[in-house]
């Protein structure tokens, strides 16, 4: 932990600095989103002061110097998962588009009524409503793996569920209600022993642990750039090559095309196949910013740090009476979900926010999974690399009060 | 430590929530409707009874939020004895006050429910306080459906 340089790590954050209600912010809603430093802020500031135009489309030099700078973050976000080859990255708006854009394309194109779709009883609405829309339009079936009260899929359960029927696994890599992290590796090998192709929802895993598709040998990974330190509007699908060429446009329009006639359409190749129209350019130079800030600390060492805090978080909050952990799987990310007896997650997220500490209190889109701890809401306090020891000590603090007051 | 909450969370709130009044299911209720509040999942269900367009009397079930609670609480008892012209009036004189459209209520008219006064700072809590004139308004109009904050 001493060699982690979260002091330099702070400085780079512009926002750290701010004053909220008077006092210093305590930001820990880092799985909603992340703050960004300044490396990203400066790229955004730079495209637009010096190096902006439409990409792809001008034989003049800013939109040729636009082009390489975005294709540029294409190869940074590829390095960044191992992915295969540039043709893998689809930029998208993020992990929501991603995941409607596989349910769209590849879904509707090779499933068909009475296949089945298995995701897991943890998934983020996102991962939901896509294969329920998609099974309301084609007539395949969703099916639910269970987990337990500590919040770990039940792995048995889930094996069971793949059978001759089941054509897609769509399962979240780390939950953002409950921070459990997903057996990937094993989920996969066993779906594919069944040839049953994996997506994995990769929104809350990948600003917190290093990701390589290729050794996962995932079928489809998404994630959004704004939870990587990264521009909000920025997203990624990855899409192994094989799959991805087979399958049909999501969107029409320009960049996507090879020629266009009023009679037909030939398509591009891999990936503006799959990019119509102008794209978020700064925001996705932006992206590649990101990754670097991130490649330059090290994402193992931002896995170590975070773990720290999350055992030190979770020490803490075990020696408040009245609360509660929501989500103790072994496997876990750096996510603390918490209610207390008698007080409400938004009584506590107003009272926290009046000390300067940001927290999400709500049902996280993941209303399933309030329904299966019978509650209405949770009060979550997630982490990013740039918080610290004293940041816990203060929330502990604001939680030990606002018990006091509520009497 | 939560000096600046203290016109939200006046110790009124405090109290309602952590007794709450009329908290029963009601049997011989001619009035059942219930609220919810999608994103914070504040749920409730309002009972009256209604004679002769008198109000004689209001209870409520469900969990929610402190100022949900407190606001439910409150108007029950106030209500209570009231004409349904009354509670109407009310309903909507609360609605101004905690959104904050008129900056000349009539605290006096309406009394003990100034403490919810200090939710307009806080437009996202507006609606914990508003739910339950929300519903109170819709089983004035004998509406069967569930009220929901987001529509
Ligand atoms: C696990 C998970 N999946 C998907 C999403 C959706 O991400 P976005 O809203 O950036 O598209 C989120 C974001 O909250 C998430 O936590």
């Amino acid at each position: 932990m001493t060699t982690f340089p979260i002091e330099q790590i702070r400085a780079d954050f512009p926002i750290l600095g701010e004053k909220i209600r008077n006092k210093p912010l305590v930001y820990l809603d880092n799985a909603a989103s992340c703050q960004k430093p300044q490396a990203v802020i400066d790229s955004i500031v730079h495209t637009y002061s010096h190096e902006y135009a439409n990409i792809h489309r001008g034989v003049h030099t800013l939109s040729v110097k636009a082009t390489d700078k975005f294709e540029g973050a294409r190869e940074k976000v590829r390095a960044f998962i191992n992915a295969a080859s540039t043709k893998e990255i689809i930029f998208v708006r993020g992990a929501t588009e991603a995941i409607n854009l596989v349910a769209q394309s590849y879904g509707k194109s090779k499933l068909k009524a009475g296949d089945e779709i298995v995701i897991s009883a943890m998934e983020h609405h996102a991962n939901i409503v896509p294969w329920q829309m998609l099974c309301q339009q084609i007539g395949t079936v969703l099916k639910v793996a269970p987990m337990n009260q500590k919040g770990e899929l039940l792995f048995d359960e889930f094996e069971k569920l793949l059978n001759g029927n089941t054509k897609l696994v769509a399962i979240t890599h780390m939950s953002n209600a409950l921070g459990s992290i997903n057996p990937v590796e094993k989920i996969i090998a066993v779906a594919h022993a069944k040839n049953i192709p994996v997506l994995l929802d990769g929104a809350q895993a990948i600003p917190h642990m290093a990701v390589d598709v290729q050794a996962l040998d995932c079928d489809f990974y998404v994630f959004s750039g704004h939870k990587l330190y990264g521009p909000s509007g920025t997203g990624v699908l990855y899409g192994k090559q094989a799959l991805l060429e087979a399958m049909p446009p999501y969107q029409g329009g320009g960049d996507m095309i090879r020629s266009v006639t009023f009679d037909k359409t030939d398509y591009a190749g891999l990936p503006q196949k799959f990019e119509a129209g102008t794209p978020a350019i700064a925001e996705i130079i932006g992206l590649g910013a990101a990754i670097d800030y991130v490649s330059v600390v090290g994402m193992d060492n931002i896995a170590a740090y975070e773990a720290e805090l999350l055992a030190y978080a979770t020490e803490q909050a075990l020696q408040i009476k009245g609360l509660n952990i929501i989500g103790q799987a072994a496997e876990k990310g750096g996510i603390l979900s918490f209610t207390l007896e008698h007080i409400h997650p938004h009584d506590i997220g107003t009272m926290l926010d009046s000390l300067g500490i940001a927290i999400r209190a709500g049902h996280h889109c993941a209303m399933p999974v309030m329904d299966f701890y019978g509650v209405p809401a949770t009060a979550r306090a997630s982490f990013a690399m740039y918080n610290t020891r004293q940041e816990i000590d203060v929330l502990m603090q604001g939680i030990k009060s606002l018990i006091e007051v509520f009497g | 430590m939560f000096e600046d909450l203290r016109d939200l969370y006046q110790e009124v709130i405090f109290d309602h929530n952590r007794n709450p009044r009329n908290f029963r299911v009601m049997e011989n209720a001619n009035r059942r409707v219930d609220g919810f509040n999608p994103l914070c999942g504040d749920k409730l269900t309002l009972f009256l009874k209604i004679d002769d367009h008198v109000i004689s009397d209001a209870s409520f079930q469900g969990s929610g939020c402190a100022i949900s609670t407190a606001s439910v609480s409150l108007m029950t008892e106030i209500v209570k004895g009231k004409t349904e012209a009354e509670a109407d009036t009310l309903f909507k004189q609360f609605h101004e006050m905690t959104t904050g459209k008129t900056e000349d209520i009539n605290l006096e008219a309406i009394g003990k429910l100034a403490v919810l006064a200090g939710v307009r700072e806080y437009p996202a809590r507006v609606k914990c306080a508003t739910l339950a004139w929300h519903t109170l308004d819709a089983a004035l109009k004998n509406q069967q459906e569930a009220v929901s904050t987001e529509e």
